[in-house]
């Protein structure tokens, strides 16, 4: 076990390490240097001032050295600023008289925005916080409900419940965030229109704007991105559950329990569910990567300053290092969930051992 | 002229539909004639939910080829007056004409939009699933039959690509920076070329004993293949008819690099289950080479989770596609897409809601449409 997770650990650095430089590839391309610069600075900047601002921030390296710079390998680049004599380079931080010679993700340095301005290691982790509580709410709202349709559609298959129920599951995946988002916000968060106007005088029952929740979450600001990511997810794990959940009402112990005479109620709750429950825990995890996505989406439509805004910022404005820093969150959200089901898989399953 | 009722705007707007009406009543009289015949699509129509799916999915293939005759306007003409107004205003000065779905904040037609922004979706998607099958079969049909190191770097690589966030990826590859330096266009030289030699290997192994048809195909294959490649590679057809708008490009390999490795997982997980079969080492005994095996022993039997595939697939595209509307990557800012369309309404949505509900509800719709046909499709399938 120790050596399997081991060899999945390695292999989580090495895809780290090839998307990251990928990433890195892709951002320094030379019309998205020009682009960068320009953004900087103005965007009337002539050609030769773009090369000169490029040559002063240490962007003419060659690529592989300033990869192993941001890895930290490589000593970071310094220059002096021409007009006062001071001493520029990857290192040199205000405040701090000695700069050390390397800087990069081996010595915990995530590198500087340039869209924030401030430390990347900082922005990530205050952002992520942030989304951390909309994933948060996102699960609890999520898997309990897709697991109640899956089970209540998978114990009698081909009932009336179970063709509704699955309906329901196929249309929540067939709407997409940036679809039923749109729908929520007319129906509960307008004023004019969809529901408020029914039931209040003025205002809306929900707010069409998650912006407080970052100081404070209500049930106003929040609800509307938590359902609105929530559905999108819940159609694929409650199908996944409601296929387990069929499978395992046809096994011969269910048979044998109901012959008994064991009540429907005790079959499901006692002899089924447990088994049943197997399947959707691995798909619960992989679920985790795609809410990446979906994270994105939401928090631009509902105005959310978490891990997703950062991301659409950074690549928007070609800011390489945060993108970096996003990007090695991604990897290993996705590598670490892949890691965590696997690992569960076996330990709710004895019937499966890694070879 | 007076604002129309609710009751009439829903009555002009299904008139206006009337040659989609017509068409999908044709196809389904035809096809439940000759449902006998037709199989697995035949046996479609023996299930209620594959039913409404396949008249969800007709009721945009429709839209797409009569929106000239659907709609009064077209998707970018700006009309005095027309700026944000309610659904069945009249438009002044013509006679009968009607904003059904009313006018968004440039003062454009709201349901034209909606029409016309079914016609890229509707050649994209499925355009765009198909090269990806391509790419997934010619290569995870080898992965999963031969196994061992060629399978290590193949799955390395879809597994990275999947590591990816999609919408960093979209960032990343689907910006005008990216197109000035060409990468699309190699992306693309790459992958547009795996139909063509997916094609040779199929008609290779088949008639590896009529020499005569072999080349008959084979030329044929290259002539069009290769005249096509140049053309919506290099945009360099000598003749001009087969070409592609740089922007549509760049989404179009996007979306295609993003699908293929999942298409290259399943199909190689097929693979090895279907490879230990007894039809299998029949083959393999008659002295059969490994790729009319795979060609033509293991791609036929795993044919029916592809096609459900192929349809959830065109589905998760199309959301795809809206994704990078909805960022803005890859559309101009004037054209119809729906994903573009919905970002533009939700800035306005408190004061006129209509400009992005109605993209919204046709992408869902044709989504679910594509949904709920697959579903139909495994239902049947797993019939047999």
């Amino acid at each position: 076990m120790l050596n399997f997770i081991l060899r999945r650990l390695g292999l989580m650095l090495l895809t780290a390490f090839c998307l990251t430089f990928i990433v890195f590839y892709l951002t320094n391309l030379e019309p998205n240097l020009e682009k960068l610069a320009k953004e900087q600075n103005n965007m009337r900047m002539t050609d030769p001032q773009v090369l000169s601002w490029l040559q002063k921030n240490g962007y003419r390296d060659p690529l592989l050295s300033r990869y192993g710079q941001w890895l930290g390998f490589v000593p970071g680049w310094t220059g002096v600023d021409e007009d006062n004599g001071k001493q520029t380079g990857r290192c040199v931080r205000r405040n701090v008289d000695n700069t050390p010679s390397y800087c990069g993700v081996i010595q915990g340095e995530w590198g500087m925005s340039t869209v924030f301005g401030e430390d990347v290691g900082k922005i990530i982790s205050k952002r992520l916080g942030a989304t951390g509580w909309l994933m948060l709410w996102v699960m609890i709202t999520m898997i309990p409900m897709a697991l109640i349709i899956g089970v209540l559609a998978g114990m009698r298959e081909g009932t009336k419940l179970d063709r509704s129920l699955s309906t329901f599951s196929i249309t929540t995946t067939a709407t997409p965030e940036y679809v039923s988002g749109v729908l929520f916000i007319v129906l509960f968060a307008s004023s004019k229109y969809g529901l408020s106007p029914l039931f209040l005088e003025s205002g809306t029952i929900l707010k069409g704007s998650a912006a407080s929740a970052i100081k404070s979450i209500t049930i106003e600001n929040f609800t509307l991105p938590v359902i609105t990511m929530a559905l999108y997810g819940l159609g694929y794990i409650a199908r996944m559950t409601r296929a387990s959940m069929a499978e395992v009402m046809t096994a011969q112990y269910i048979r044998t329990a109901t012959l008994k005479g064991v009540s429907f109620k005790n079959v499901v709750l006692k002899h089924a569910l447990r088994n049943a429950l197997i399947a959707p825990f691995t798909v619960i995890m992989l679920q985790f990567p795609w809410l990446l996505t979906g994270v994105v989406i939401v928090e631009t439509l509902f105005n959310y300053k978490g891990f997703g805004w950062v991301l659409v910022q950074a690549a928007s404005n070609n800011d390489i290092e945060t993108l970096l820093g996003c990007s090695v969150v991604a990897v290993i959200v996705v590598l670490l969930t892949q890691l965590i089901s696997d690992i569960g898989y076996v330990y709710l399953n004895p019937r499966i051992r890694v070879k | 002229m007076e604002n129309m009722s609710g009751i009439s705007i829903m009555a002009s707007i299904l008139w206006s539909f009337l040659p989609v009406w017509i068409g999908i009543i044709v196809v389904f009289a035809v096809s439940m004639k000759y449902k006998q015949s037709l199989g697995l699509y035949g046996k479609l129509f023996n299930s209620t939910v594959g039913m409404i799916g396949l008249g969800l999915l007709l009721f945009w293939t429709f839209t797409a080829l009569f929106a000239d005759l659907i709609t009064q306007f077209d998707a970018y003409s700006q009309l005095s007056g027309m700026k944000n107004k309610l659904p069945g205003t009249p438009v002044p000065g013509e006679e009968g004409a009607y904003y059904l779905l009313g006018g968004d904040r440039l003062a454009r037609d709201v349901f034209s939009r909606m029409v016309y922004g079914s016609q890229t979706v509707l050649i994209i998607a499925p355009a765009a699933t198909l090269f990806a099958f391509m790419v997934g079969i010619t290569l995870g049909l080898p992965a999963g039959y031969f196994t061992g190191r060629l399978d290590s770097v193949l799955s390395f690589i879809s597994n990275l690509v999947l590591a990816f966030p999609v919408i960093l990826l979209f960032y990343l590859l689907v910006t005008p920076e990216i197109r000035s330096t060409g990468i699309p266009i190699y992306l693309a030289a790459l992958l547009f070329i795996f139909p063509i030699v997916f094609l040779l290997i199929l008609f290779k192994t088949r008639f590896i004993a009529q020499p005569q048809k072999l080349k008959v195909y084979v030329s044929i294959t290259l002539v069009f293949g290769l005249w096509a490649y140049s053309g919506l590679a290099f945009n360099a057809d000598p003749f001009g008819v087969w070409s592609m708008d740089p922007n549509l490009l760049n989404i179009f390999v996007s979306v295609v690099f993003v699908n293929s490795p999942t298409v290259f997982r399943i199909v190689r997980g097929l693979t090895l289950d279907i490879k230990t079969r007894d039809y299998v080492a029949a083959a393999q005994t008659r002295g059969e080479t490994p790729w009319y095996i795979m060609l033509w022993e293991i791609l036929p039997n795993a044919r029916g989770p592809l096609i459900v595939d192929f349809c959830l697939r065109i589905g998760y595209t199309t959301i795809l596609l809206g994704t990078l509307g909805f960022f803005g990557l890859g559309v101009s800012p004037e054209s119809p897409d729906w994903g573009l369309t919905i970002n533009e309404g939700r800035k306005l949505i408190s004061l006129n809601p209509y400009p992005a509900i109605a993209p919204a509800l046709a992408l869902m719709s044709l989504v679910l449409g594509l949904n709920l046909l697959a579903d139909g499709l495994r239902e049947q399938s797993l019939k047999d």
